[in-house]
């Protein structure tokens, strides 16, 4: 199909809806209200769909529990400070292993913070995010071609391994208008999953929990997460990479500063400088065995974060002292250029004294 | 010609909190002389051919711990 | 003989392990019976809620979910939006429905999701060991309210369904109590006939019934049972809040 030019919380509208996305139920939060106002318009008032626009944060994620209860393929979104009033209900998703797709376009933070793109819910997103020991799957796009490809995986992955999914964006990617190719139809009818919750029908009444009297069966159900995840972290863990075969020096990024960062490094390997990038795709499960497979070659990592450093530690956790890790980050909604990062990576390079391309050639 | 009732306490789940007792309309229910295992003392039928079946002892029962015979 | 009254169908064989005397003991048993009579298991979940009554999937033999503290009518108004034929009703206490569920309750009635909500009003948190609840009456001591509750410090004790009954969108409240045969047979028919107006698709339907808590009250179960008509219902007044079906059109 042809490309369209839409802003990135539409697209993921528009890609959720062709991903047979049943229910929606946001509460409005700058920057990601387009997406609200994309699912009011065209979610709506399709055939067997909800739309609703919540009390709350907190009742939105109550609304998404309840349609995952239903068998619903169900979606919210938020910003920060929003994402923080879901986590309780995020961990009892997590807990009844209810699939769901939570956006996060970050702002700022902490506290109400700015309206401008952040980082800073990488540990947030990473960690399970609320009480007890969870995770999420996160996946972190970093263009509109890859918020709609990745929305659409969202619903798959959390279908297949009944388990939330949270897609970090942030608020550039929110706003900033892109031609994205749809490579999917709505579906004619909707998913049901085969252990929703509508009535004991022809069946044994079924019960969904996360409250026992009994530590063994938290301990069994805390097990039987772990091995999911660890299944998880066989099949599912995803990246980019960009000029690493000979790279001196590589990037780690994510999200918007993966784009920022691509620009630097065209910047550096115009000047002779061999750089590359790693860009995780998925957060949750961390690429560490690339992280790791690329360190035999290249002994400098630079982490570029908009934040005050969160995703550097799962690099230095990976590398396991493997190679050298630098950060560089601007937290608040303070947008880094490609020069800036650039200059930030030729000064590495050079204190490091790595190797440079004689007659440097542009790319 | 009146109306006879019989009931049956489940002995195991009666929490003794005479509840039925105090609404018996016949006054056919008394504590029983025993603890139970539960720790309890259950409330026993002491049935001196007064009982109706009303059930009004069952509908008070918070424990479902009756079943009510008429005939 | 015939047998004419004993366990519900729907209530699973198991000891309830609730305090002797509790209101939620009957009230389950009724919510059992209904269920039953009115054919619906094939097709409804109940949203259960913290407090005591967190294991109430323990005893109700149909679908049953556990929601997040306060949540439950966000949760259920999700299940019903997703699965429009299926019959939902929460079953909440006071600190649930009206206190952290406060906002939750209001808009989901706001809205006339097609909902039932069952509340559970024994004017105390039960399952924490007898703290205050939003419906605590004046001078009743908690463990919060030592001293008695007290209207300056404290607030007045909160009437949800005459709250809830300024809302268009809320079709049926009434307020019944379990501490008497004859205002347990009323419960039923009150659960009943707010079942019957989620079935006839008409808008949010609510029975608020007043329970005892001999533990946390301090009384024995008759003690409790008598408290109820001789001080909850002054405060608390029983009878239907509102009744608008005869105007609300079905969908």
């Amino acid at each position: 199909m042809a490309k369209v030019l839409m802003d990135g919380n539409s697209v993921i509208g528009e890609a959720a809806i062709r991903a047979g996305c049943q229910c929606y139920f946001g509460y409005p939060i700058t920057p990601q209200n387009e997406l609200t106002e994309y699912m009011a318009t065209h979610l709506a008032r399709r055939k067997g769909c909800a739309f609703i626009q919540a009390e709350s944060e907190i009742a939105a994620i109550n609304m998404v529990f309840g349609a995952s209860l239903a068998g619903a393929r169900v979606m919210t979104s938020s910003s920060s400070p929003g994402m923080s009033l879901k986590q309780e209900g995020i961990s009892y998703l997590a807990s009844c292993e209810l699939p769901a797709v939570i956006v996060n376009m970050s702002r700022g933070g902490p506290g109400l913070g700015s309206i401008s793109a952040s980082q800073s819910d990488y540990f947030q997103a990473t960690r399970g995010g609320g009480h007890g020991d969870y995770r999420t799957i996160v996946l972190a796009p970093s263009s509109g071609q890859e918020l709609a490809d990745i929305t659409h995986r969202a619903f798959d992955l959390a279908d297949t391994y009944r388990i939330p999914v949270v897609i970090l964006g942030d608020g550039v990617l929110g706003q900033m208008m892109e031609p994205v190719e749809f490579k999917h139809e709505a579906p004619e009818e909707l998913p049901v999953r085969t252990n929703a919750l509508r009535g004991a029908k022809g069946r044994p009444s079924r019960i969904v929990k996360t409250c026992t009297s009994n530590p063994s069966e938290m301990e069994e159900l805390n097990w039987s997460l772990y091995r999911r995840y660890q299944l998880v972290r066989e099949e599912e863990i995803t990246y980019e990479t960009f000029l690493v075969e000979d790279a001196e020096l590589i990037v780690v990024a994510f999200g918007i500063a993966a784009r920022i960062a691509r620009g630097a490094i065209k910047n550096a390997r115009a000047n002779g400088l061999k750089v590359g990038l790693l860009q995780p795709i998925t957060l949750w499960p961390f690429p560490s065995g690339k992280v790791e497979e690329l360190a035999n070659r290249t002994k400098c990592f630079l982490v570029f974060e908009l934040n005050m450093g969160q995703m550097v530690e799962d690099v230095q956790l990976a590398l396991n002292g493997k190679g050298e890790v630098f950060f560089y980050g601007r937290p608040g909604g303070v947008i880094s250029t490609p020069s800036e990062v650039f200059r930030v990576i030729s000064r590495h390079y050079y204190q490091r004294g790595l190797k440079q391309e004689r007659n440097g050639q542009g790319i | 010609m009146s109306v006879k009732g019989y009931i049956e306490i489940n002995q195991e789940l009666c929490k003794g909190c005479q509840l039925c007792i105090a609404f018996c309309p016949k006054g056919v229910l008394a504590l029983s002389d025993k603890l139970a295992a539960s720790g309890y003392t259950p409330v026993s039928f002491t049935d001196a051919g007064e009982c109706t079946g009303c059930a009004i002892c069952a509908t008070v029962c918070p424990e479902v711990a009756i079943e009510v015979y008429r005939g | 003989m015939d047998k004419v009254y004993s366990r519900p169908r729907l209530l699973k064989k198991t000891h309830f392990h609730y305090c002797a005397g509790c209101g939620h003991s009957i009230i389950h048993r009724l919510v059992a019976e209904v269920i039953d009579e009115m054919n619906l298991q094939d097709r409804i979940v109940g949203i259960n809620s913290a407090g005591c009554s967190v294991f109430a999937y323990n005893y109700l033999d149909i679908d049953m979910a556990e929601s997040a503290h306060g949540r439950g009518l966000a949760v259920a108004t999700g299940l019903k939006r997703a699965s429009p034929e299926t019959i939902v009703f929460t079953y909440q206490g006071d600190g649930d429905l009206a206190a952290i569920g406060t906002a939750e309750t209001i808009h989901a009635a706001n809205r006339g999701e097609r909902i039932t909500a069952i509340f559970i009003n024994n004017a105390v948190y039960g399952m924490t060991g007898g703290q205050m609840a939003p419906t605590t009456l004046l001078a009743q001591q908690t463990t919060t309210t030592p001293y008695g509750r007290d209207a300056r410090l404290e607030g007045y004790p909160i009437r949800v369904s005459e709250m809830l009954a300024l809302l268009k969108g809320v079709v049926y409240v009434e307020r019944t109590s379990v501490d008497s045969p004859a205002n347990i047979r009323k419960t039923k028919k009150a659960i009943r006939k707010a079942l019957q107006v989620q079935l006839d698709g008409l808008g949010f339907s609510m029975v608020e019934i007043l329970a005892a808590c001999p533990i946390n009250w301090k009384m024995d179960p008759l003690e409790s049972w008598q408290w109820i008509g001789k001080e909850m219902t002054k405060e608390f007044p029983l009878g239907v809040i509102k009744d608008i079906t005869g105007q609300a059109d079905a969908d």
